[in-house]
């Protein structure tokens, strides 16, 4: 199973060289600090302005067919816009909205496809509800469940850590179906219950839905046969794309600290010059390095079997490892002032426990390789 | 160099051809335990043993391929060496030993030299017909190299040496050094008066010492220089400019500029040996395999290994390190050197008991290898700049972190 011989190659495509230029400049116009600190506090979810750009930037059709009015192009594109935004702590829809379209392609039927595909490249939002109350993350075992009544769904459950779900148009939603998992697609006028969750990334607009009561004519399902597919799908590639959120972070991390030890001093130096915070922060730097290539060799992977799932969970582990090494010596190293809310660190090592709850820690992921490599 | 690259299906060709001459032509288990890298070339029958093979596979034409043929290479595609080189690596083959010559000396002269430098040393660090050796460290200045005080008085045109260098692999059986030697001791920089030398080993006034180390073998030496004249002929660069020389060799030996002979230098360890040592070792009645705490430590290592593998793919997309772009090239040896000491240390710690035998003892797992290269490991954490001097490298030029 182990062929240490075989040499790794990462291939980078001038789309996403493009595109990852693009959307770096983008970033650090759009969300500065101050900015991203605005919109922790700020009322609406988004803001309307922004998203409308990045939707006219075609950020949201990237991996949706053009037939559907996409760019044609794959997951590994998307990496190249969201490791960026994961450098500035963006906190957007597009991770959800780009998953629920992934979603759709994978198990939805011909009319939800052509229904919703469209409108999400045009900037409509979507999201996945797929966690649970339990806190596990496996995706084909929900608690929530659906009976059927002649042509009628009804619901019942809990469904959390929703993103952005105030401001979809749409969820798709796990539940048991005659026993097996099913997935199925609630627009938001059928929604009832759905309230704001208080998480630990200030960043993220989550919430909690309750489906008790909810009923759906049976063309909200997906299709069943390919449920299983689609949870699999799901899972690496929200995988792949928080490692390119977490890559960016602890690059952001990263920078937060190095600019602190270059400007602050005590005993007449540079806190920089002291190797007990010089030599952890070429740590940080080198995990770093080690997990963004990861990121991209994943990205060049995704979707290849074994190969594509093997390089997913060496990215989610390598990204998360880094992520939150780095935001953890931030704080550290920012002293006293680390230990306020004004201090930038919390804010990525926020993101960095996020990060990791989502969709399987380091360790979970190491589980899921030694299965398939030992 | 050749001037068109090779099609796809011609490197596939040659790959079979390389593959098939090393299974044909791999020499025979001498008898004795071979070293993994020239650092730890201890005796003289593993010098004949080594310098016999890295000879064979150069008149097969399979060293130095894209060096000018001028001086002895193939004038042959880069693409083709890395063909044999991987080659070497993955049936496990014994390693070059001219290993200064092959990898720093030589891309150094064939950069720098001059044209009879170029005529008079490249071929012989082909054949291995000349060894060489580096006089680098000192036994006062180790890390800060640019310290270095050997004494190279001028005297005409000759140069008087005087002092004593240290950790000179394969100092018995050079032929020539590179030297890096205090020309002028009064300048207010200390760089400034530092001159690089190109030296022959077997003159009078030098004498090589062994070293015993900690694995209890031979291998380093300490060369001592009194009153050993060298012509000025022998300088490469300007005197007074060694310092530039110095760091250019140092950019080849760590392997952050391309430019090397090939053939690999060193028998690195891969994770998926001690995958095998796992599963014949026990824990508690069982395999220490199904042991989770093992197998969590395994997946790090199998990782961290592919992350070297894959920092090289990406070192050679320009649009995926932008922001720094010296990044990859400089933290490989400081992350590759790690590695290998951790790697050994764990594949101690799964032999149990075992663990606490050493090379010589029959019930040694694998003759004593793991005990022994872990030992051997801290040459690469050492040499060619200590890990921490490495930390400190790269925080100050990667992260522009301030010196003091």
């Amino acid at each position: 199973m182990l062929d240490t011989n075989k040499k790794p190659t990462i291939l980078f495509s001038d789309e996403q060289e493009q595109l990852l230029e693009v959307a770096t400049n983008f970033c650090r116009d759009k969300f500065p600090m101050n900015e991203t600190r605005k919109r922790i506090e700020a009322k609406e979810d988004l803001s309307q302005a922004l998203w409308d750009e990045m939707a006219s930037l075609g950020w949201l059709g990237i991996a949706i067919p053009e037939e559907f009015g996409g760019s044609g192009l794959t997951l590994a594109e998307v990496v190249t816009v969201v490791e960026p935004m994961g450098e500035y702590l963006a906190g957007t829809p597009v991770v959800a909205t780009t998953l629920a379209a992934q979603a759709l392609l994978v198990a939805g039927t011909s009319a939800q496809k052509e229904t919703w595909l469209p409108k999400i490249c045009e900037g409509t939002i979507a999201t996945l509800a797929l966690s649970e109350p339990s806190g596990d993350w496996t995706l084909n075992a929900p608690d929530a469940t659906a009976t059927r009544s002649d042509d009628t769904l009804t619901l019942k459950g809990t469904k959390t850590f929703v993103t952005d779900a105030a401001s979809a148009a749409f969820i798709i939603a796990s539940v048991k179906l005659d026993g097996k998992a099913a997935l199925v697609l609630i627009e938001r006028a059928s929604l009832k219950n759905v309230t704001r969750e208080i998480v630990i990334d200030e960043t993220r607009r989550s919430y909690r839905i309750i489906l008790d009561g909810i009923t759906l004519p049976a063309s909200a399902l997906l299709d069943m046969t390919k449920t299983e597919s689609a949870l699999a799908h799901i899972d690496l590639a929200a995988c792949l794309l928080l490692s390119a959120e977490a890559c960016g972070g602890a690059n952001g991390a990263i920078n937060v600290i190095v600019e602190y030890l270059k400007t602050r001093k005590q005993f007449e130096r540079y806190i920089g010059s002291y190797q007990a915070l010089k030599h952890p922060t070429v740590d940080a730097l080198l995990a770093m390095e080690a997990a963004r290539s990861h990121l991209y060799y994943a990205a060049t992977m995704f979707g290849q079997s074994v190969e594509g799932e093997v390089a997913v969970r060496m990215a989610k582990a390598t990204s998360s490892d880094a992520l939150s090494f780095a935001s953890d010596r931030a704080i550290q190293f920012h002293g006293g002032f680390g230990f306020t809310y004004d201090c930038d660190a919390q804010l990525y090592r926020r993101r960095g426990i996020w990060c990791e709850a989502q969709f399987g820690d380091a360790s979970h992921h190491r589980a899921k390789l030694a299965e398939m490599l030992l | 160099m050749s001037t068109s690259a090779p099609s796809p299906a011609e490197l596939d060709n040659f790959r079979r051809e390389v593959a098939d001459w090393f299974t044909k032509n791999k020499p025979k288990d001498p008898g004795f335990l071979l070293p993994q890298s020239f650092m730890e070339v201890g005796t003289d029958e593993q010098f004949y043993f080594l310098r016999d093979w890295q000879k064979k596979i150069y008149e097969a034409g399979y060293l130095g391929m894209a060096w000018p043929k001028e001086y002895g290479g193939g004038g042959k595609p880069q693409a083709l060496q890395d063909i044999v080189t991987r080659e070497m690596v993955k049936q496990k083959l014994p390693f070059m030993t001219n290993t200064i010559g092959l990898n720093w000396a030589g891309p150094l002269i064939l950069n720098m030299g001059t044209e009879e430098q170029k005529k008079a040393y490249i071929p012989g660090i082909l054949s291995a017909d000349d060894i060489w050796c580096q006089g680098f460290s000192e036994p006062d200045h180790g890390s800060d190299l640019g310290n270095a005080q050997l004494k190279a008085t001028r005297d005409g045109n000759e140069f008087v040496l005087n002092g004593s260098k240290i950790w000179t692999s394969l100092g018995r059986h050079a032929k020539y050094m590179i030297l890096l030697a205090r020309t002028n001791p009064n300048t207010n920089n200390k760089y400034e008066g530092l001159s690089f030398f190109l030296i022959p080993m077997k003159i009078p006034g030098i004498e090589v010492q062994p070293i015993k180390k900690l694995t209890g073998e031979y291998g380093f030496n300490q060369t001592f220089f009194t009153d050993a004249r060298i012509s000025e002929s022998c300088l490469i660069g300007k005197e007074g400019g060694g310092w530039a020389v110095a760091l250019a060799t140092l950019a080849f030996e760590r392997g952050a500029v391309g430019g090397q002979a090939g053939g690999h230098s060193m028998m690195s360890k891969h994770v998926s040996e001690v995958v095998t040592l796992a599963k014949t070792a026990k824990r508690n009645g069982k395999p220490a395999i199904e042991d989770p705490v093992i197998r969590d430590r395994l997946l790090q290592f199998i990782i961290e290994e592919r992350s070297q593998a894959l920092n090289m793919s990406r070192g050679r997309i320009k649009a995926l390190n932008q922001e720094r772009p010296g990044s990859l090239a400089m933290s490989g040896k400081l992350a590759g050197s790690e590695y290998q000491r951790r790697l050994n240390q764990f594949a101690l710690s799964l032999q149990g008991a075992n663990a606490a035998y050493y090379v010589g003892d029959p019930l040694a797992i694998d003759g004593g290898l793991w005990q022994r290269s872990y030992f051997n490991a801290f040459s690469a954490t050492i040499g060619g700049g200590t890990s921490e001097v490495q930390h400190n490298i790269i925080g100050e030029r990667v992260l522009g972190l301030p010196k003091s």
